[in-house]
């Protein structure tokens, strides 16, 4: 099922007739695992990049027995290209709140942590004073369950869930090994669902609106509508949600400037999609996932640089916890620095290539293994600009 | 007592004693004295009982967690690609040559740390850069040189 783009308006949405804490009233009343199913029936995804089902996310941390388990909303925002999270935070942050308490009513969660990159520190002035007030607010409807802000301090790998949980916890933010997955081990080694900003709004607005509404949007594989950050070579740049499957030409027909030459979905960690492929691509879980980072690159942009500066990026970001990873990045980088200056012949870039699949099976955690995804898909698409 | 140590344990007594604590209490010294000195990380250990070796081990892993000395403002240019396209080289320069410094660099007076840093989560509105827990957007050459002219006047 094809879809034509469609911009919609539920993350930002403001309902005077219905407030956050009136669906959060509302839902309170309700059955737990009602909840659950609701959401498991919208096909709501996380909006952080994996694309878990929600809904069995946070089944599966009720159905641990535990008596502490937390709930965390994951604020890192670290992914080149990404900027939804800060709009979200500042323009409706009740309804992250609201996501939180109901998702602490389901799995049985007495504290909530917003994990924010430390690059967002300023919007704590007006956030801090926000929380409080909701905090205080749930004490009065005795609702036992209070939320904090935890700051991180410039690493793009903690926004890495097990990273993030290691650095709550005052160490190095270096993924762990897994499973054990967050549901039966998280933060403090106790049960935890972690969700990404856009996601816990979602849950709040599916409650809000029910599954059904939130169906109607997407494909089967791609329930609902996502928030893009739209940037690069386009003449409007920007926060957009739009349902999701849409092909990736319909994207460029809004967005671009009439000469993109390629667009890179999902960040650095993503892909970069050439001209000739927009027709034929999906943008949902069934073509290109993304966590909603848009670049688009018109003619006069070099690929080379582009690539350039994501392989810096995750060399710097690389963790360095594991060889394959903490080397990889490193070779590729000087690998097709020395291609374009000739000192290594045009088929060493296979070379390289083979080392991404080595990377995609041996390193520890998802910035080792997606360094592939930039890479083969520049140096597939645009190889007379890495090698000349 | 000195003033390091005893504002490490005002730290450690609004945050809590535990290792959970290691990453606010660090945060809150970088706040006040823009970098985690000798005397800081050793006072942390201390205060939370565990070595420190571990406390250096946890900061030097993280980029807003000096432990070289910074000064009082930290700027850091977004060099990230949408940033890169929008022109951060010309805005880097400008900058260098006002503060007579190069990126990694602090000038004599203290006053100024000049950075770069991965994507700051403003790439609709590039070139940008932070100045401590301040962001600036949409720059342009006249108006980065503006922001430090305001910050030089601020009192030291
Ligand atoms: C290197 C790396 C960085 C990540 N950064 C983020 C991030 O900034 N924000 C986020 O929500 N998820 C990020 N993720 C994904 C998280 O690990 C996790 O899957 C997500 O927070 C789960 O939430 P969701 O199910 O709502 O998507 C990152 C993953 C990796 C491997
Ligand atoms: S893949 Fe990279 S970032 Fe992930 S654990 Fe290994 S070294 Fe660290």
């Amino acid at each position: 099922m094809e879809k034509t783009l469609k911009k919609v308006d539920i993350i930002f949405e403001i309902d005077k007739s219905c407030s956050p804490l009136a669906v959060l009233d509302r839902t309170l009343q309700r059955p737990a695992d009602e909840i659950i199913l609701d959401l498991i029936d919208s096909g709501l995804k996380g909006r952080g990049g994996a694309g878990f089902p929600t809904g069995l996310k946070w089944k599966f941390t009720r159905n641990e027995t535990s008596d502490v388990k937390y709930v965390i909303c994951n604020a890192d925002e670290g992914e080149p290209g990404t900027f939804k999270d800060r709009e979200i935070l500042d323009r409706v942050p009740e309804k992250i709140f609201v996501g939180m308490t109901i998702c602490a009513y389901v799995i049985g969660a007495r504290e909530g942590y917003i994990y924010m990159r430390g690059e967002y520190n300023f919007l704590l002035k007006s956030l801090q004073k926000k929380l409080d007030d909701f905090n205080a607010m749930l004490t009065e409807k005795g609702v036992d369950f209070q939320i904090y802000f935890k700051s991180g301090s410039g690493a793009y790998v903690c926004g890495e869930e097990s990273a993030l949980f290691e650095s709550m916890e005052g160490k190095r933010g270096e993924p762990r090994n897994k499973p054990p997955y967050p549901t039966v081990a998280g933060y403090n080694n106790k049960p935890t669902v972690i969700n990404n900003v856009e996601t816990l709004v979602y849950t709040t607005m599916i409650c809000h609106m029910g599954p059904e509404r939130f169906k109607e949007l997407g494909t089967t594989d791609s329930r609902g509508s996502k928030v893009f950050s739209v940037s690069g070579d386009t003449p409007i740049p920007g926060i957009y949600e739009l349902e999701l499957g849409m092909p990736l030409q319909d994207f460029i027909n809004e967005f671009g400037d009439g000469d993109a030459k390629a667009i890179q979905v999902g960040g650095a960690s993503g892909h970069c999609v050439p001209r000739k492929k927009f027709s034929d691509t999906i943008i949902g879980f069934e073509g290109i996932p993304t966590g909603g980072s848009m670049m688009v690159f018109n003619s006069s942009r070099s690929m080379y640089n582009v690539l350039h500066d994501y392989l810096e990026f995750f060399t710097e970001e690389s963790c360095g916890q594991c060889t394959p990873c903490r080397v990889g990045c490193q070779q590729l980088l000087k690998g097709i620095e020395a291609v374009k200056k000739g000192d290594k012949p045009p088929a060493y870039l296979n070379d390289l290539k083979k080392l991404t699949a080595t990377m995609k099976i041996a390193a520890k955690c998802g910035l080792g293994q997606s360094v592939g995804n930039p890479f083969n898909s520049i140096v597939d698409n645009f190889k007379e600009e890495i090698i000349y | 007592m000195s003033t390091t140590q005893l504002m490490v344990k005002d730290l450690v007594k609004r945050n809590g004693r535990t290792r959970n604590s290691l990453m606010p209490v660090l945060q809150g010294i970088v706040q006040e004295e823009n970098f985690l000195s000798e005397e800081a990380m050793l006072s942390v250990a201390e205060e939370l009982d565990i070595s420190v070796a571990e406390v250096y081990s946890t900061a030097s892993f993280y980029t807003f967690l000096d432990t070289v000395p910074r000064g009082k403002n930290i700027i850091r240019v977004c060099k990230t690609i949408t940033c890169h396209m929008k022109g951060k080289d010309e805005i880097i320069n400008a900058l260098s040559n006002a503060l007579k410094i190069k990126v990694g660099e602090t000038t004599s007076d203290k006053q100024f740390t000049l950075l770069t840093a991965n994507c700051l989560g403003w790439c609709h509105k590039g070139p940008v850069m932070l100045i401590n827990d301040d962001i600036y957007p949409d720059l342009t050459v006249e108006k980065a040189l503006d922001i430090i002219g305001a910050y030089s006047q601020k009192p030291k």
